[in-house]
C-alpha cells in the first residue's frame, strides 16, 4: 500500500512533497522518493493520491 | 548638458553612454514612453514612480534597467498546452527554461553577486519555471532573504493565477508591487482548448470544469491586486486558431479590471521542445500576425511590445542575458552586497534619462512639423542607453521604430544572427539579417562597413552610421525630417 516515484520521469518540481498528507515524500540525491513505511496512499485523507493528482508528468507517480 | 557623461562600460560592460556632450538641449520632460505610449504626464505620479525603473513594465526604462530572474519556485499546479516541465535548455530563450533551480539561499547568494556587477539591476523576479504563488513557502523565503539585504530592489513575480487570491495580502506586505497575471482566456470553453487540467482544492480537475475556475480564480486575483494598488500586467500567449480572436474580448476583461499593462506574446511550438502544441502540431503566430493583433488591441488596455519572451533564469537588460555568468559555480561561496556600482549608475541615468526626455520631445516636434502623412520604419542597433551605440555586425537584435504623424513608437524588436563574430563577417548571416529586416527602410547603428552596407541596399534596405551615438528618437526625428519635411533639417548628422 505505497506509491512510488519513476525516478528517469522526475521533473524534480517538488509539488508531491508538500501535497504529500502524510509527509512521505523527501528529496534524495537526485529525485524524490517515497518513504513505503509512510506512504498511505492518501487513503482516508483524500480522495484521488495526491502526488500522483500534481505532478505533470504522466505514470511518474504510481502504485509500488 | 554639463559634464561628459562617465562612461559605465568598465562598470557594466553593457550600456555605453556618449563620451561626446550630447546634441539635444536640455528641457523639462515633456514627453516620455511607458509600456506602449503613455506620458508621465498623462499617468497618475504615483504609478509612474512605481514603473519607471522596471524594464517589463516600462518601455522607457527597459533601455536603462535589468531584470533578474531567480528560479526557486518549480512547483506548479496547472498544465499549460504550451509548456512541457521535463525539458530544460540551457542554449534556449523562453519562458520557463532554467538552467539550474536554486534554494532561497542560493538565490539570495546570486542577487548579491548579481548586484555587485550588474549596476543596471533593478528588479528581482520569480518566473518559473513553476507558479510563484503555488510554490509560495520558496517565493516569500528568497523575497523576504533579498528584500533584507537590497532594499531598494524591487520584486515581481509572474503567476498563472490559481492560487494567487490566497496570496495578494501577502505579497502587498512585502511590498511586490508588480504581478504578471498569465490569463489566455475568459471564455473557459478556449480554456479547457488550453489548459488539460489544474490542480486545485486537493484534486485534479480537466475541462471545461477547470477552466471556469482557474478563470474565476484568475479575475478575482487581478481585483484583489487592483485595489491594493498594485500593478498587474497581463500576459497572454497568442494561439492561432484557439485565442487569437479571443484576446480582443481578454484586453477588454482586464481593461475593465484594471490591468496595468496588456502583453501579447507568440507562441513557441518547436516540436523539438516537446509541448502538446510542439507535438500536435499547432503553429505560433507570424510576426505580422502579432502585429496585427496588437494593432487591433490599441485602445484597449495598454499593450507591451517590448517583451522578449526571456528564460526565467534571465539576467540583464532585456534582449540580453548574461545568466551564464552567474551560475552558482562562478559565484563566491560568501559575497557582501556592495550598493556602490548600483548607486552611481542611477545618478548617471537620472541625468541622462531628464536629457533624453527632452531630445525625445524635440524630435517629436521635428516629425510633427514634417508635415507628411507618410510613416517610416527604422531598425536600430542599440546596447542600452536609448543611443543607438552598437555596431551592424554586433547586433543580436533590432529595435523597430515607427515614425508617422503620430509620433515616434517603438512597435518591437527582431533578433537575428550576429553578422560579424570574432572579427569575421558571416556572409550566411547576412542574408538572414537581410531578410529578418524586411519591411525596415532604414536602419541605424554606430558603425556598418561598406560591404554589408551595399548588400543591405541591394536587398532595398539603407544603413547608415550618420547618427551613431545620438539619441533613438533624436536620430528618427531628423531622419523624418530629412525624408519627408518640406525644409530638410540638418539637426544631427
Amino acid at each position: 500500500m505505497a506509491f512510488k516515484i519513476i525516478a528517469s520521469q522526475c521533473t524534480q518540481c517538488g509539488a508531491c512533497e508538500f501535497e504529500c498528507p502524510s509527509g512521505a515524500i523527501k528529496f534524495k540525491g537526485e529525485t524524490y522518493v517515497i518513504d513505503p513505511k509512510k506512504c498511505t496512499e492518501c487513503e482516508g485523507t483524500f480522495e484521488t493520491q495526491q502526488c500522483a493528482s500534481v505532478c505533470p508528468v504522466s505514470k511518474t507517480c504510481v502504485p509500488a | 548638458m554639463s559634464a561628459p557623461m562617465i562612461s559605465l562600460q568598465g562598470l557594466s560592460g553593457t550600456t555605453v553612454f556618449d563620451q561626446s556632450p550630447a546634441r539635444a538641449k536640455s528641457g523639462g520632460c515633456a514627453s516620455s514612453s511607458c509600456g506602449s505610449s503613455a506620458k508621465p504626464h498623462e499617468m497618475d505620479s504615483v504609478v509612474w514612480e512605481k514603473i519607471k525603473d522596471h524594464p517589463c513594465f516600462s518601455e522607457e526604462a527597459h533601455h536603462y534597467f535589468a531584470r533578474m530572474h531567480v528560479a526557486v519556485a518549480p512547483a506548479c499546479n496547472i498544465q499549460c498546452n504550451y509548456c512541457n516541465r521535463k525539458y530544460d535548455c540551457a542554449n534556449e530563450s523562453r519562458p520557463g527554461v532554467v538552467s539550474e533551480r536554486l534554494t532561497p539561499d542560493q538565490a539570495l547568494r546570486k542577487v548579491i553577486g548579481v548586484a555587485n556587477e550588474v549596476p543596471q539591476l533593478s528588479v528581482l523576479g520569480i518566473a518559473g519555471p513553476g507558479d510563484a504563488c503555488y510554490d509560495w513557502k520558496n517565493t516569500k523565503a528568497t523575497f523576504q532573504r533579498v528584500a533584507k539585504e537590497i532594499g531598494d530592489i524591487k520584486l515581481c513575480i509572474s503567476t498563472n493565477g490559481l492560487a494567487l487570491p490566497d496570496r495578494v495580502a501577502e505579497l502587498a506586505e512585502m511590498n511586490v508591487d508588480h504581478v504578471t497575471i498569465t490569463i489566455n482566456m475568459v471564455d473557459p470553453r478556449i480554456g479547457a482548448k488550453i489548459y488539460p487540467w489544474i490542480f486545485y482544492g486537493n484534486r485534479r480537475y480537466t475541462g471545461v470544469e477547470a477552466a471556469t475556475i482557474l478563470h474565476e480564480r484568475q479575475m478575482s486575483g487581478l481585483e484583489m491586486l487592483t485595489a491594493r494598488g498594485i500593478l498587474t500586467k497581463i500576459n497572454s500567449v497568442m494561439i492561432p486558431g484557439v485565442n487569437d480572436e479571443h484576446l480582443i474580448e481578454v484586453n477588454k476583461w482586464v481593461k475593465e479590471r484594471g490591468a496595468f499593462l496588456h502583453n501579447v506574446m507568440p507562441l513557441i511550438s518547436d516540436p523539438a521542445h516537446g509541448t502538446h502544441y510542439g507535438l500536435s502540431g499547432q503553429r505560433g503566430p507570424k510576426a505580422m500576425e502579432l502585429k496585427a493583433l496588437q494593432d487591433r488591441l490599441e485602445g484597449g488596455a495598454k499593450l507591451m511590445r517590448h517583451c522578449r519572451q526571456c528564460r526565467a533564469d534571465a539576467v540583464g537588460l532585456l534582449g540580453e542575458d548574461r545568466g551564464q555568468e552567474f551560475t552558482l559555480d562562478r559565484l563566491p561561496d560568501k559575497v557582501t552586497y556592495d550598493a556602490s556600482k548600483r548607486e552611481t549608475y542611477r545618478a548617471v541615468v537620472a541625468r541622462e534619462r531628464g536629457d533624453r526626455l527632452a531630445a525625445k520631445s524635440e524630435a517629436l516636434g521635428m516629425v510633427k512639423t514634417a508635415g507628411s502623412g507618410k510613416s517610416l520604419l527604422v531598425a536600430v542597433a542599440t546596447k542600452g542607453g536609448g543611443r543607438i551605440n552598437e555596431h551592424f555586425g554586433h547586433a543580436k537584435e533590432f529595435q523597430v521604430y515607427e515614425a508617422s504623424p503620430k509620433g515616434i513608437s517603438f512597435v518591437g524588436h527582431r533578433k537575428v544572427e550576429q553578422y560579424c563574430l570574432g572579427g569575421r563577417a558571416e556572409d550566411k548571416s547576412l542574408d538572414g539579417v537581410i531578410s529578418t529586416l524586411e519591411g525596415v527602410d532604414i536602419v541605424l547603428c554606430a558603425r556598418i562597413g561598406n560591404c554589408p552596407e551595399d548588400r543591405l541596399k541591394e536587398g532595398g534596405i539603407r544603413a547608415t552610421e550618420a547618427y551613431g551615438y545620438d539619441y533613438i528618437e533624436t536620430a528618427i526625428g531628423a531622419l523624418y525630417a530629412a525624408e519627408f519635411g518640406s525644409e530638410p533639417l540638418a539637426a544631427t548628422a
